[in-house]
């Protein structure tokens, strides 16, 4: 039987696109052999180069996403914010100064042009906020039912400034977690509307920059030593990325991780965990225990950090794995996402 | 709703009753939490941590997707692959592997299979696509039943004639008799399902404590409530009592809702089922009424699904009953992974071996 099991038919299911396991499987087993070099091979959220051959002089950070979501509008955001802030978050986790974004369009014909220009009015306004530009760009039209809509690309260029070195195998035993504010906003925002579910607290996404918090971490202390946003897989998934890279233990606390009832409630309903629901405005980072509090309190100084809190800390033992202690008390292993999140049934 | 649930998270009140809890355990108890709701809240909540040595959950057959047969799942494979037939289901059945293949699989392959939230969304898909026939796979214990009987009335109200059903209900007290009769485990305790309570009320259970004189305790799904119901289990062992109690007063009414299953009981009549793990179970299925048999695919279609095969080695059967524990099972975590399931018990969020997989220790 194991012979004709799923995963091994030849084929590419939905669940290897949920950034859990199998999207890690499909990178590591499929696109990382053949292409292997270096710089690929940090396997960060951005890749981090100089520029001249010998290493020395500007580091630029270099990113790329592509945006599939449905609906195209939801509460809080569009495809368009989505994919500049997703590719400027993507360069503020190595610690780069976003500049120069690309934007690619595959248009599914009958797009209607309000909702067109719509996306790219948002695009401009998100750019403005993370004061980026989006200098190049490309456009593809398909035939009705290749595209749901419009997929959109997203490349990005930043800035490394000197001496910093920020990656998720720096994690190192007594180090402090702090995460940048509540969880799963994203993930229920856009299922709920998909679906038409109706909520008492409707929940809007939490799609933003996160550049400018990043900048002020990062003048703050030279002790932040991890930076993630928790996307697709969320909080569970890039923990255990981050124990497994650095090969440390992590310890969080759920009493001390904040949810927000309608996110909370949704969950409930849904039968989802809440850890593994996406996020596209939050960040992880790990930080020396003696700078915890003080980062702490410049990331509740700007907008999108006022509900940072220390979530937990970083410890020797079990190596790679993430351990949380529940709010009645018991405590439980946290794994990465494994499949997709599917409702419950009954 | 949302007020209240936090209520029932809080660490003072746990510890309390994890305390009386290992006061009033004097020797080695067998719960079973029949529903996988129940398993997977122990597991999330880390509700085992608090509990005493002496004291074993044991996890039941309370997960509609795993009790569902690779016959049934063969089924409807072979329905899905008809062509211009639309196949809709709940998500959790997508990647169950029947005797070949999963529902999934066949999607990938070309065939039209689609995940509803609620078996409405079939129905306005039927209504929506009038030359297109619908058919709806149902899954569930007697919580889920009364929303598809709804809907496949709403179906008849529209006059549709491409919407059907292929039926695979089941019903719990049935299953729970089936457990004390095979007695292969000693259970002490049942915790009994919520949500399945909301329903049926606490009657169907009755047959339990006065005939095997084992107490049952309907009981809610978040954390205080699973502590709660674990704690009246004990206090009627301890006293020497057996009945049925309710610790879900907020959702549970000893005579059920009365409306829910007059709804169901018109559309379906009991039939004998089968279970994996248990076999066929007398009067634990749920069919169409004869004056429903126009909704029912399987004989609207003529389907002939290849002879079921089992999977060599999977111990979901023994997992259902209890007699066995995931880590227990040759293929757990190895060749059987949320991924690559061999067996049910790893595919549904509420499966015994996917709770273990992902909370428990590996």
């Amino acid at each position: 039987m194991a012979k004709r099991n799923v995963a091994r038919t030849g084929k590419i299911l939905l669940a290897h696109g949920s950034g859990g396991r199998l999207s890690h499987e499909l990178v590591a087993k499929e696109f990382v052999p053949p292409w292997a070099n270096p710089i690929l091979d940090q396997l960060n959220d951005s890749a981090v180069f100089a520029l001249s051959t010998d290493g020395t002089g500007p580091r630029l950070a270099f990113t790329t996403d592509s945006y599939v979501v449905k609906p195209l509008f939801f509460k809080g955001g569009d495809i368009g914010r989505l994919a500049v802030c997703g590719t400027v978050n993507d360069l503020a986790m190595v610690g780069a100064k976003p500049l120069y974004l690309s934007a690619s369009f595959v248009i599914e014909e009958g797009l209607s042009l309000a909702n067109m220009r719509a996306v790219v009015k948002s695009m401009r306004q998100a750019a403005a906020e993370a004061d980026v530009q989006i200098v190049t760009g490309d456009t593809k039209v398909v035939e009705g039912g290749a595209a749901d809509g419009l997929f959109v690309n997203t490349a990005g260029l930043g800035l490394v400034p000197p001496g910093l070195d920020i990656g998720g195998g720096r994690a190192r035993v007594g180090d402090a977690i702090i995460l940048s504010g509540s969880i799963g906003d994203h993930g229920i925002a856009v299922i709920s509307q998909r679906e038409g579910l109706e909520f008492e607290a409707p929940v809007a996404s939490d799609v933003a920059p996160l550049n400018d918090l990043v900048a002020a971490m990062l003048t703050t202390s030279a002790n932040v030593r991890v930076l993630r946003d928790p996307t697709r897989g969320g909080l569970a998934t890039s923990l255990n990325e981050i124990a497994q890279q650095s090969g440390v233990g992590i310890q969080i606390d759920e009493p001390k991780i904040p949810i927000k009832d309608g996110v909370w409630g949704a969950c409930e309903m849904l039968g989802f965990d809440p850890l593994y629901v996406a996020n596209e405005g939050k960040l992880i980072t790990i930080v020396g225990p003696e700078d915890a509090e003080k980062v702490l309190s410049v990331m509740r100084k700007t907008r999108y950090g006022e509900e940072a809190a220390i979530i937990g800390e970083v410890v020797a033992e079990p190596q790679g794995k993430v351990l949380m202690k529940t709010t009645i008390g018991g405590t439980r292993i946290v794994h990465m996402l494994v499949g997709e999140m599917l409702p419950r049934i009954c | 709703m949302v007020r209240y649930v936090r209520e029932f998270h809080d660490a003072a009140a746990a510890r309390g009753l994890a305390a009386t809890i290992e006061r009033i355990t004097s020797r080695s108890v067998n719960l079973m939490e029949v529903c996988g709701t129940h398993t997977v809240a122990i597991f999330r909540h880390g509700i085992r941590d608090l509990l005493p040595p002496p004291l074993s959950m044991l996890s039941g057959p309370g997960c509609p997707v795993c009790v569902t047969t690779n016959g049934d799942i063969d089924k409807a494979i072979a329905l899905a692959e008809q062509p211009g037939l639309t196949l809709a289901t709940f998500g959790d059945m997508m990647k169950v592997p029947g005797s070949y293949q999963s529902l999934q699989q066949v999607k990938a392959d070309g065939s039209d299979v689609r995940v509803v939230y609620s078996p409405r969304d079939a129905v306005c898909m039927a209504r929506d696509n009038p030359q297109r026939p619908v058919v709806f796979f149902a899954v569930g214990f007697e919580t889920t039943v009364p929303t598809i009987a709804a809907s496949l009335l709403e179906a008849e109200a529209l006059g549709l004639k491409n919407f059907y059903l292929i039926s695979v209900h089941k019903l719990i007290p049935p299953a729970m008799l089936a457990l004390l009769e095979a007695g292969d485990v000693r259970i002490d305790g049942f915790i009994c399902p919520g949500h399945v309570s909301v329903v049926i009320g606490s009657q169907p259970y009755q047959f339990i404590p006065q005939q095997y004189g084992v107490p049952c305790v309907i009981t809610g799904f978040e954390p205080l409530d699973v502590l709660q119901g674990i704690e009246m289990l004990l206090r009627q062992i301890a006293e020497n009592r057996a009945e049925v109690e309710i610790q879900y007063r907020r959702g549970v009414r000893p005579e059920g809702n009365p409306l829910a299953r007059e709804l169901v009981s018109r559309v379906f009549e009991t039939s004998d089922a089968d279970w994996r793990g248990l076999g066929c179970i007398p009067a634990s299925g749920l069919k169409l009424r004869p004056e429903y048999s126009r909704f029912d695919a399987e004989e609207a279609f003529a389907i002939k699904p290849p002879p079921t095969k089992e999977h060599k080695g999977c111990l979901c059967g023994d997992i259902l009953r209890g007699v066995k524990t995931p880590p227990e099972c040759p293929l757990f975590a190895g060749t059987c992974t949320p991924e690559r399931p061999v067996g049910p018990c790893m595919v549904s969020s509420e499966g015994t071996c996917a709770g273990w997989y992902q909370y428990g220790s590996r």
